[in-house]
């Protein structure tokens, strides 16, 4: 559903620039596909208001990395944030630039969405292969008005490399030991148990399909497409739906100020209201720019998204970044982004 | 006669030359590639690569063990169920069928081999998989209990997905390639021997047995590797049914992996060196694996050839 949305902003983009004059300014990027359906609804919004032009290529987070480090496009993007040292090694800054929730969606025969509830440790449990029915105790005594089948679970996970993954997979390294020492986690992992499915429509899929399945999608993707999805206990103990202000509940919480770098997992927030499984996708440049006129039309651009995208972003379900973390990011391109002659590209 | 034609011969025997070269040139080229890719993981893991079963991008430790299973399993399974299929189908074509039907028939077999591949993916994940799971599996399940060997090829939760399935799928991917070479060598074979050996008295299954195979014996090896190669190296109607995990199960409806699936879903997220090298160096031994398959079936052919006249 997502990527007809993308398809849909593509043609957009298409048509707009046919209608334009041939010689314009582009920009261009690479990298995630979790963000690509919504920057490119921005792009083609930007184009239609200003003619100038982003393409976006989602190959991946990892080409994405591999392609700003490369100099071959002018901003990378990234679900998984650099370290401050792989930063400074790599002469880059980053910033995060929108975000979203994963949730977890099941298939049992009468339980509709919202009618179950899971915790942080029994999900892991359940992906260490260590619960394997649905009647477990540990399943039951979250959920003690619920009637639990006595059906094997199987347990689905992404096959592909995904930043997806690597959100979930953080998440549960921050809630079970057991997780972090025997898996941890990346884009991709040795999963101790289960079926991979390819993308968040190849998990689905295999949910669907499979009666006992559990299986972790982008909340945008199985709200789209109605899946079923399970509520969360958080880190502060309470229940939470997955709902917009839940992630945005979560980011408020995120300490991005003291994060050097940005490089911050929006999993397990502190927060009644915060969703636990939320994460954000990130933005790479150079420190050093070149081309300054460029990497000044790459920033307006993305300035031109937080102060006008917030609305695009929620009809796709995503969520945007909070005004006080943008006005650190203004910040941070003001002290960090400069051209070869030393002065800074951002001024306003 | 015209007094350019030796010029023009020249040029023109010059010319398929650098193209007979450039095929060499190619694999040349891609074996380079592919060994220079792999370098920090096979310096690193050695031969260890072959016999591991790790995949774990968090600690860097990788092993080809699964996938090659994987990609072996699947590959017989599709054989196993190819060959007799294509095999009938080839042979009711040319030597039983009425006229009027050859001709849908084999347009029919040519039009399978036409569909795309992740046709057959979405087929066999969304309608396949699910018939598989609710009627078939359970049926074999329940009927091989307590028979060994077959008891662990086939124990497991009925999911629908695994290496069965796989296995399955690239049978019907492969059948209209083996058929349709079985069916054109078959129709080559000349007449006159066919009606004399029916002239002796024999029986359809006689002569096909003994006079139709030892003629076209290369032609059904060649569509027999034909459609190997295609099942070796398939990616994408795998990746949607195999359930992508990198384990080894000796039950066939456990989730397996293949190479080439392996390739598809992890190539684009993988970073760091060793990550991407170990990728390369699956796509390697994939191409290792199709050259050992290929030599071997020559190898075949040569011993027939050898027993040739000797009786059978």
């Amino acid at each position: 559903m997502l990527r007809r949305f993308a398809i849909a902003a593509l043609v957009g983009g298409m048509m707009a620039s046919a209608g334009s004059a041939a010689a314009q300014e582009t920009i261009t990027g690479a990298g995630a596909t979790f963000p690509y359906p919504i920057y490119s609804k921005w792009a083609s919004a930007y184009q239609k208001e200003t003619g100038i032009q982003m393409n976006y290529q989602s190959i991946g987070s990892g080409g994405g990395i591999k392609q700003i480090k490369a100099k071959t496009v002018d901003f990378g993007a990234s679900d998984a944030p650099l370290t401050k040292e792989e930063l400074d090694e790599a002469g880059l800054i980053q910033w995060p630039q929108i975000m979203g929730g994963e949730v977890l969606t099941f298939n049992l025969d009468g339980i509709a969405p919202g009618g179950l509830k899971l915790d942080g440790p029994t999900i892991a449990d359940i992906y260490l292969g260590k619960i394997t029915k649905w009647n477990d105790p540990a399943i039951a005594t979250l959920n003690p008005d619920v009637d639990l089948p006595n059906t094997l679970i199987t347990v689905v996970h992404r096959s592909d490399g995904s930043g997806t993954t690597f959100i979930f997979t953080h998440y549960l390294s921050q809630v079970s030991d057991e997780w972090k020492q025997q898996v941890g986690f990346n884009k991709a992992v040795a999963w101790p148990a289960g079926v991979g499915g390819k993308g968040n429509e190849g998990v689905a899929a295999y949910v669907k399909q499979i009666p006992g399945a559990i299986g972790y999608v982008e909340y945008a993707y199985a709200m789209e497409n109605k899946l079923a999805y399970a509520d969360m206990i958080n880190s502060a103990g309470s229940v939470v739906e997955p709902t917009s202000e839940a992630f945005q509940a979560a980011a408020a919480n995120a300490d991005w100020a003291n994060a050097p770098g940005y490089y911050l997992i929006l999993t397990d927030q502190p927060g009644e209201a915060s969703w636990p499984i939320t994460g954000a996708s990130f933005i790479l440049m150079h420190k050093t720019q070149a081309d300054p006129a460029t990497a000044l039309r790459v920033l307006e651009f993305f300035d031109w998204s937080f102060a006008n995208g917030d609305d695009m972003a929620g009809e796709l379900a995503y969520v945007p970044i909070p005004d006080s973390v943008v006005e650190l990011i203004h910040e941070e391109w003001k002290a960090d982004l400069k051209a070869e002659a030393g002065s800074p590209i951002w001024k306003q | 006669m015209n007094v350019r034609a030796p010029a023009i011969d020249s040029a023109f025997r010059q010319a398929t030359r650098a193209f007979a070269l450039l095929v060499l040139l190619l694999i040349a080229g891609i074996f380079a590639s592919l060994v220079a890719g792999s370098w920090p993981a096979i310096g690193k893991f050695g031969w260890g690569f072959l016999f591991s079963e790790a995949w774990n991008p968090v600690t860097e430790e990788f092993g080809a063990l699964a996938p090659i299973y994987g990609t072996l399993v699947t590959s017989l399974i599709a054989l196993l169920i190819a060959v007799p299929v294509s095999f009938g189908i080839a042979l009711f074509i040319t030597e039983l069928a009425p006229v009027w039907i050859k001709r849908p028939l084999g347009i029919a077999v040519e039009l399978l081999a036409a569909i795309p591949s992740i046709i057959y993916g979405m087929w066999g994940l969304l309608v396949f998989a699910p018939f598989l799971s609710r009627h078939i599996q359970p049926w074999i399940t329940a009927h091989v209990q307590g028979v060994p060997v077959l008891e662990t090829l086939f124990t497991g939760p009925p999911m629908g997905i695994g290496m069965f399935t796989a296995g399955i799928i690239l049978a019907v991917m492969i059948v209209p390639f083996i058929a349709s070479v079985m069916r054109d060598v078959f129709e080559v074979v000349p007449p006159v021997l066919k009606e004399s050996a029916y002239a002796m008295g024999s029986t359809t299954w006689e002569v096909v047995w003994n006079v139709v195979l030892p003629y076209t014996k290369v032609g059904v090896t060649g569509g027999v590797m034909l459609g190997l190669g295609r099942a070796l190296g398939e990616t994408m109607a795998v990746t949607f049914v195999i359930g992508n995990a990198h384990r080894l199960s000796a039950s066939l409806f456990m989730p397996g992996n293949t190479i080439a699936s392996a390739l598809a879903n992890e190539f684009t997220e993988a970073d760091g060196e060793l990550y991407t090298a170990s990728l390369i160096e699956l796509a390697l031994l994939l191409f290792f694996i199709t050259v050992i398959v290929l030599a071997i079936a020559k190898l075949f052919l040569l011993r027939l050839k050898g027993r040739e006249g000797k009786g059978t």
